[in-house]
């Protein structure tokens, strides 16, 4: 009788479906998943300490740079947070632009997750529609901040400022002629809030081509039904937040639970699974996008008929107007100040979440009166999710790994910090 | 209300209870931490984890810190009752040891393990209390406020030996803008004078 001993191999880091940086250590009886021991921290950049060196202004884009597919969420969290050390109430415009931006990061984010797991499993071109979409939506991104991706938007106080009223169109180019040219400016006509209210009304036929891909599709089904299968009462023992959660058929959504910015006027479902396998999560998380989708119809709706200020009126948190500033005196000191000193937060603590895309996405801020944080520390929801891999994944086969990745949207930026 | 019941079940372990901006913390002993925390669980339906997290307080305040200096906060919820607690217990400066929640609260496992390799606190019965977050081999405790933010080593690629080395740091720290801390009683509307 030969001896037969577990065969361990590492998956990642550069492997394409460990979304990042992950390396995970599997120890496995043929085929087999026997172990998975996942080393993270190839990406830790230790986030929570340069916090500690820096104003609380200054860590605002730092937030963008943890989870880098939903980043509004996450500044969402840490604005809420200094927000409650303060003390402080933001106008209702900026609540409802937070909210219209949080659900526009939360479609863009579950595109992105989509794509990428339809990629791991396999299947190609599910990648280059959620991409089409993603475009658009990182133009509304552009157009309100400058950037892209990386927006520090959202400040402590409210919002940067207000949507702009017209939305950028695309110039002239060699490189694409007049009709071209046309056709991409077709639905640029208009306000900021034009695009996206046309953009609500084109997604739902976006999503029901995706679903038609994939929904109902064999090979996609072989693939995630009864893999990686979490029942309710474990899911909340691990840590689960988020779609992760709700796959298992536990309604918490903090967006209906513990309301926050403008959600609790608003009208949505949270949609839940019951198996709590990938099949549902996936389930979920293309549900969720048609609710996401209908509260930014609400809010574009609400931001029409509302207008009034985006940021708290107080320039010790918000800096002070340009034409204010070059006649008053005291708004170039409270300017300069708020810039190079930064604002002082009264001493305290406090725990501000938010529900991310990914799930409970918290800050938890310990301030001891000073101009910097004395301690700031990320929840990330995926630090969690990646914990239970090793649960997961035991006992089904080397292939499988990808799926249950793919499933828990694992991004490195938030769970190395 | 929820307080109200905590506070009669868990009785004279609360050493300290505070209610601030709506958030319930609770200041636990070290010693019969474990029973507290199944007492919550099993008693009071916090079944949900949220976070561990440490805490390093020699320098709040400008070293005016005169408690213990290290403690691990502890973020609850009930999904039941929607409600949060904050549970923080403070340990021992030479030897933070806390015992471990994992039998609890399976999400603990790489909560603890990340407190482990930052600041070092010791939770014992953890099943497996290995460095998660820095690097292979890495020393020292970076979290921990005498550790200098530029760090101890350096890595780089030596052509010579054909292998990445590590060295001591060159990198000076800098500060940009000085940390400045303000009393409650001055209020931060006179923060600007």
């Amino acid at each position: 009788m030969p001896e037969i001993s577990n065969f361990t191999m590492n998956f990642g880091p550069q492997h394409p479906s460990a979304h990042g940086v992950l390396r995970l250590v599997l120890e496995l009886d043929g085929e087999v998943i026997e172990r998975a021991d996942p080393h993270i921290g190839l990406l830790h950049r230790a986030t929570e300490k340069l916090a500690e060196h820096k104003t609380f202004l200054q860590n605002l884009p730092y937030m963008d740079r943890l989870d880098y597919v939903s980043m509004m969420c996450n500044e969402h969290a840490y604005c809420r947070a200094v927000e409650g050390l303060l003390g402080i109430e933001i106008p209702q415009r900026a609540q409802y632009i937070r909210t219209l931006f949080d659900e526009i990061t939360r479609v863009l984010n579950h595109l992105l997750w989509l794509g990428a797991y339809a990629l791991d499993v396999g299947a190609m071109s599910v990648f280059l529609y959620c991409f089409r979409e993603r475009e658009d939506l990182m133009d509304v991104y552009e157009a309100v901040s400058g950037a892209r991706m990386h927006a520090a938007y959202y400040r402590p106080g409210g919002v940067y400022r207000d949507l702009p009223a017209q939305m950028p169109q695309y110039e002239a180019s060699p490189y694409r002629d007049a009709k071209r040219l046309e056709e991409l400016n077709a639905n640029r006509g208009g306000s900021v809030l034009d695009f996206i209210e046309d953009f609500t009304r084109r997604f739902p036929g976006y999503v029901d081509e995706y679903e038609t891909l994939l929904t109902d599709n064999r090979i996609w089904k072989q693939r995630t039904v009864g893999i990686g299968v979490v029942a309710p009462e474990r899911a909340i023992a691990l840590g689960f937040t988020g779609p992760m959660l709700r796959a298992s058929g536990v309604a918490w959504d903090l967006r209906r639970t513990q309301p926050y910015a403008a959600y609790a006027d608003l009208d949505f479902e949270i949609p839940l699974g019951k198996e709590g396998d990938c099949y549902d999560r996936y389930l979920v998380r293309v549900a969720e996008m048609r609710e996401s989708n209908k509260i930014i119809a609400q809010c574009v709706d609400w931001l029409r008929k509302n207008p009034g200020p985006v940021m708290v009126d107080d320039y010790k948190v918000a800096p002070p107007p340009r034409e204010e500033m070059k006649t008053s005196m005291e708004a170039l000191i409270h300017h300069f100040k708020l810039f190079s000193e930064g604002m002082i937060v009264p001493a305290g603590e406090i725990y501000a979440a938010v529900e991310a895309p990914k799930g409970e996405f918290g800050i938890y801020l310990l301030s001891d009166g000073a101009n910097k944080p004395y301690r700031m520390k990320i929840r990330a929801p995926g630090f969690s999710h990646l914990a239970a891999m090793d649960e997961m994944a035991k006992g089904h086969m080397i292939a499988d790994v990808v799926a249950i990745l793919a499933t828990m949207d694992i991004v490195f930026g938030e769970i190395d910090r | 209300m929820v307080s109200q019941q905590i506070e009669a079940g868990l009785g004279q372990r609360i050493r300290r209870r505070q209610i601030a901006r709506g958030e319930l913390t609770l200041e636990l002993a070290c010693d019969d931490f474990l029973a507290s925390c199944t007492w919550l669980r099993d008693e009071a339906g916090f079944d949900q984890l949220i976070d561990i997290c440490g805490v390093d307080y020699a320098e709040y305040g400008d070293g005016t810190w005169e408690g213990e200096r290290f403690a691990a906060v502890y973020h609850l919820l009930g999904i039941q009752s929607r409600q949060r607690l904050r549970l923080r217990v403070f340990l021992d400066e030479d030897l933070p040891i806390i015992a471990s929640v994992n039998a609890i609260w399976p999400a603990a496992n790489w909560f603890e393990r990340e407190t482990f390799d930052l600041f070092g606190f010791l939770f014992e019965g953890h099943p497996d209390l290995r460095r998660i977050l820095t690097d292979y081999g890495f020393v020292g405790y970076p979290f921990r406020k005498d550790f200098p933010l530029v760090g101890t080593v350096e890595m780089r690629y030596d052509p010579d030996q054909r292998r990445v080395i590590y060295e001591p740091t060159r990198t000076e720290e800098r500060v940009v803008v000085p940390r400045i801390v303000r009393s409650d009683e001055e209020g931060r509307y006179d923060a600007r004078n």
